[in-house]
């Protein structure tokens, strides 16, 4: 039953995050658990934000991409606890990211918390390495990034933020 | 033969309604600005703090829906045989049944407004969920954990943009000054529990607002001290949205909201 489950694991590298499609739904970590009773098999996945609008079309994606292995009788259930933290991003993840030109989580969270005006995390370029950059807005493009610039080369760039 | 609804399921519903609207209304309200923000930065972020809420409504309506549909005698006016969903409770519900707090509800205003009403909200939904992560209800619960990560995000942008404007400028001040003027009584229907609220807290499900009232002061006026802002008066506070008693702001909201769907019933994107 457990090679069962790998190799729906395997399958499930293939299905992208719609919004950055650089990662996989396994990098992100939002696929929590494979059940497989039978011919069903149950993907359990987590958002990670409760309004994360890919949400939808990542369940059909899983849907489509086992139907293409052959596995017709898919059932996806999402789970809100444990809730989503950007811990759960897989190394690999974060180097794909990284590359792609959007800074990764930082492994130690910082700013996750409710004081006013606090110190923020040095997050780096991921154009040029620096550390001298400087937060615009916490709020990005999506709902799971924060906008930066770079104080060195002068460019601006996604980081995805701690959650 | 239908079975009258237990008390405590009826209870639960209302309540899981009353999270519901004051999410989507609130995220409704925020979604004015998209578009329209002071400068393209803040459009994003006041965007994604209606998206986060939005998101939690439904996820809570999801629940509501599961829970009415499972009750045998539905309390919302609906066709018999067709079930009950996030969509339905969304959309074709009357002003008179949506709970949310009134000050969900009042119009965006100015930036200032905005902010400040925002703060408020989070600063009450802090509080609110960091409790319900403990309720004895497993649904409730997951959502409080899951939505408190974002409304931490939301307080902190919230107050530093408080203090921002009142700390700032003679105009913006003015403004803020204002908009806590207007606020203000609206503020206690935040902290102040609705029958089923205190029914439900008896049973450790929903969260017993006198609990989270004074650190919900603390933290407002520690805010409004760095903003150079005066913590009003003790006053007459307004109340009634809990109960579907609202202001005449919910109908302009609800008219846009559910336009299509009241227009083109079941229309599918």
């Amino acid at each position: 039953m457990e090679t069962g489950k790998q190799k729906i694991l395997s399958l499930l590298e293939q299905v992208p995050d719609p919004e950055v499609p650089v990662l996989s739904v396994i990098d992100l970590g939002i696929v929590r658990d494979i059940k497989i009773q039978g011919e069903e098999i149950e993907v359990i996945i987590t958002p990670t934000y409760s309004g994360c609008p890919a949400m939808d079309v990542i369940s059909m994606q899983i849907r489509m991409t086992l139907l293409e292995y052959g596995f017709k009788n898919v059932k996806i259930s999402t789970v809100l606890s444990p809730a989503w933290t950007t811990e759960w991003m897989s190394e690999a993840g974060k180097e794909k990211l990284k590359a792609y030109g959007i800074a990764p989580p930082n492994p130690v969270q910082a700013v996750c918390d409710v004081k006013l005006f606090a110190e923020e995390e040095a997050i780096q370029c991921p154009h040029c390495q620096s550390y001298n950059t400087r937060m615009i807005s916490r709020f990005g493009s999506t709902a799971c990034k924060a906008l930066y610039k770079c104080n060195d080369c002068l460019e601006p760039f996604d980081y995805f933020k701690c959650h | 033969m239908t079975q009258p609804i237990n008390q405590s399921t009826n209870q639960l519903i209302n309540y899981t309604l009353h999270l519901a609207d004051n999410a989507l209304i609130l995220g409704q309200r925020n979604a004015e600005w998209t578009g329209h923000g002071p400068v393209l930065e803040q459009d994003i972020a006041i965007s994604n703090i209606a998206l986060d809420l939005i998101g939690q409504g439904r996820n809570l309506y999801q629940y509501a829906a599961k829970l009415i549909n499972e009750a045998t005698d539905r309390p919302i006016n609906q066709p018999a045989k067709q079930p009950v969903t996030e969509d339905t409770l969304a959309y074709l519900r009357d002003s008179r049944d949506f709970k949310n707090c009134l000050l969900a509800e009042l119009d965006k205003g100015d930036w200032a407004r905005t902010v400040l009403r925002q703060f408020f909200f989070s600063n009450y939904q802090f509080w609110l969920y960091d409790a319900m992560k403990k309720s004895k209800d497993p649904t409730l619960a997951a959502v409080a954990e899951k939505s408190l990560k974002e409304v931490i995000y939301h307080l902190r942008w919230s107050a530093e943009w408080v203090i921002r404007l009142g700390d700032g400028t003679t105009e913006s001040h003015q403004r803020i000054v204002n908009a806590l003027h207007d606020l203000w009584p609206y503020t206690g229907e935040l902290i102040a529990n609705a029958s089923y609220e205190k029914e439900l807290a008896r049973e450790n499900i929903a969260v017993d607002l006198d609990l989270i009232k004074q650190p919900w002061l603390d933290k407002t006026s520690a805010v409004l001290q760095e903003a150079t802002l005066e913590l009003p008066p003790n006053q007459w506070m307004q109340s009634g949205g809990k109960e579907g008693r609202h202001t005449e702001h919910l109908d302009y909201i609800l008219m846009e909201m559910q336009y299509l769907q009241r227009t083109y019933p079941g229309v599918e994107w």
